[in-house]
């Protein structure tokens, strides 16, 4: 009887995840274009990409980049914003709450990619500043960590800060050792959920891009490139190993995460 | 005095924050001639309606209506998929017990981020000798197969708080687990179907990745694929039409956000939801 529920899911499941993740696995063992069978070639993909493609790496190289500015520079908004909002009440809090989570749902949208390269399009242009403009799309969309962190803020129970403050602790005190570990949990999810998905953007970057990762390859994401490679030269056999090396990077980069954790995410419950 | 310092301060980040929206809005109303000279400006003073009339007319051949036709039947496809799927997979997560229950949800959560990369180019390859490629079935198919497993983990915890005593009160009516949950759990669930229903909407409005790969003729083309057409010109003569659609790409969004604004937010705020 579950099933009959579980059966669409199901299907899913296997058909559309665990069957493909197994097929892309064994294609990037290939020389793979879509027409003629795939041929085995062992590690060669992996070896060619490691070693013999520059292009590869230099798109590793925009993508780390890009990562380690847009995260912490999103997340560093959303808590400053969130803060802001916190000390708000009633009305106007929710009011600007919403105001400042659109961006979250329209700067995923090819429209305002094209809008945001005429307005920067001076620096869209030049190889130094392109990558900054798609950092600085990604941090306008601060609203949806935003409206996490400010949840959470409002989990922190208020007599702890009063405590604080009439012991004589002041704005940045409290912050630093009450509200920054009370939160810390929220923080960690966001630095996850955004670091995830900030190795897989492509819509801003091809748009911005002109659809190439231009210009001289200076916004050549990952994605990007696995597109190039899979898509307009249908190389399937390396595009697949170039899906499985993002996989394991993303997998890896989650469980430091976790790991480092334990360092600096409280829970509050003494573990 | 303080709190209104603060008001004074969210208001400034707030004009900054609004500004492309507000100049993307200005400039599709802006002469080409104008828009050349002082790129940047809002409201340059002359008013021309003319980019919308080119931006109706389409691109590639097709007209806008053609392109948001398109975008209408995918979207619809995807959020009826994803309500009724993951809805049938949420209720035999939250509400059944069988065997492989713990094991097949851990899996479901892992699938949440799972880089779609590496299931891409099978699915592609089935989808093209099936001769799917360039119709809709790759877009919507996968949402009838609750492949977007955030929706399934949304409604788990949702139909998780629904008292059981309902249950026990339906069986003892009668009901089979079939009509338990088309009349009792389906209709306490609301509230995460219609956050479903939004989201699901928003994102495939939005989805460019997927349209790319998949859709190849100008006449199958959604409408961000029609903004696409624009994306190689460089030539500003193409500006007007250009940002006419892209508001008019944005309009559904922004109606969207105004109605549900409230659900949007307490999605994003309970469930951690990406926006």
């Amino acid at each position: 009887m579950p099933y009959l529920f579980l059966g669409p899911w199901l299907l899913g499941a296997i058909g559309l995840t665990v069957a493909p993740m197994v097929v892309s696995l064994y294609l990037s063992f290939t020389d793979y274009d879509l027409f003629n069978e795939p041929r085995w070639v062992g590690l060669d993909n992996y070896a060619r990409l490691f070693g013999d493609d520059p292009r590869y790496l230099h798109s590793v190289g925009v993508t780390l980049r890009y990562v380690a500015w847009s995260v912490p520079l999103k997340l560093v908004l959303a808590l400053a914003v969130a803060l802001l909002l916190n000390s708000l009440r009633g009305k106007g809090q929710a009011f600007f709450r919403s105001a400042f989570y659109a961006p979250s749902l329209l700067g995923a949208s090819v429209g305002l990619a094209l809008a945001w390269r005429a307005i920067f399009d001076t620096w869209v242009d030049t190889p130094d500043h392109a990558l900054v403009t798609i950092v600085l799309l990604s941090a306008w969309q601060f609203g949806a960590p935003m409206v996490i962190f400010l949840a959470g803020l409002q989990q922190i129970p208020r007599d702890l800060l009063d405590a604080a403050a009439v012991d004589g602790a002041g704005w940045w005190r409290r912050f630093w050792s009450i509200t920054l570990p009370m939160l810390s949990p929220v923080l960690f999810f966001n630095v996850v959920l955004e670091t995830i998905h900030a190795f897989q953007a492509f819509t801003q970057a091809f748009v911005v891009s002109g659809g190439r990762g231009g210009p001289a390859d200076s916004t050549l994401f990952y994605t990007l490139y696995l597109y190039e490679r899979g898509f307009t030269e249908f190389r399937m056999g390396y595009a697949s190993a170039m899906a499985w090396v993002l996989l394991v990077a993303i997998a890896l980069i989650t469980a430091v995460l976790f790991r480092t954790s334990r360092y600096w995410v409280f829970y509050g419950d003494g573990r | 005095m303080k709190r209104a310092a603060v008001f004074v301060l969210c208001l400034a980040a707030l004009a900054l924050v609004l500004y492309p929206i507000v100049w993307l809005v200005s400039a599709s109303l802006t002469p080409v001639e104008d828009l050349v000279s002082n790129l940047r400006a809002l409201f340059p003073g002359r008013v021309t309606t003319d980019g919308y009339a080119r931006a109706l007319e389409g691109a590639g051949g097709e007209s806008f209506w053609t392109f948001l036709g398109n975008s209408t039947i995918v979207a619809t496809g995807a959020v009826i998929g994803n309500v009724v799927s993951c809805s049938l997979a949420a209720y035999a997560f939250a509400r059944l017990r069988f065997r492989l229950s713990g094991p097949l949800f851990a899996f479901a959560l892992v699938t949440i981020m799972l880089p779609a990369h590496v299931t891409l180019i099978p699915q592609y390859v089935v989808f093209q000798q099936l001769g799917m490629v360039d119709t809709f079935v790759p877009l919507i198919l996968p949402k009838l197969l609750a492949t977007d497993a955030f929706f399934v983990f949304l409604m788990v915890q949702f139909m998780r708080g629904i008292p059981h005593e309902l249950d026990d009160a339906a069986k003892i009516d009668g009901c089979g687990p079939v009509r338990n949950y088309r009349y009792v759990v389906l209709p306490l669930s609301r509230p995460a179907m219609v956050t479903t229903a939004i989201f699901t909407f928003i994102w495939t409005w939005n989805d460019f990745f997927s349209q790319l790969i998949y859709l190849s003729s100008t006449e199958n083309y959604t409408i961000p694929m029609g903004l696409r057409l624009f994306i190689d010109q460089t030539s500003s003569s193409s500006y007007g039409p250009m940002f006419a659609m892209s508001v008019l790409s944005l309009v559904p969004i922004g109606l969207f956000f105004l109605a549900f604004q409230r659900f949007l937010v307490a999605g994003v705020a309970t469930t951690g939801l990406k926006g």
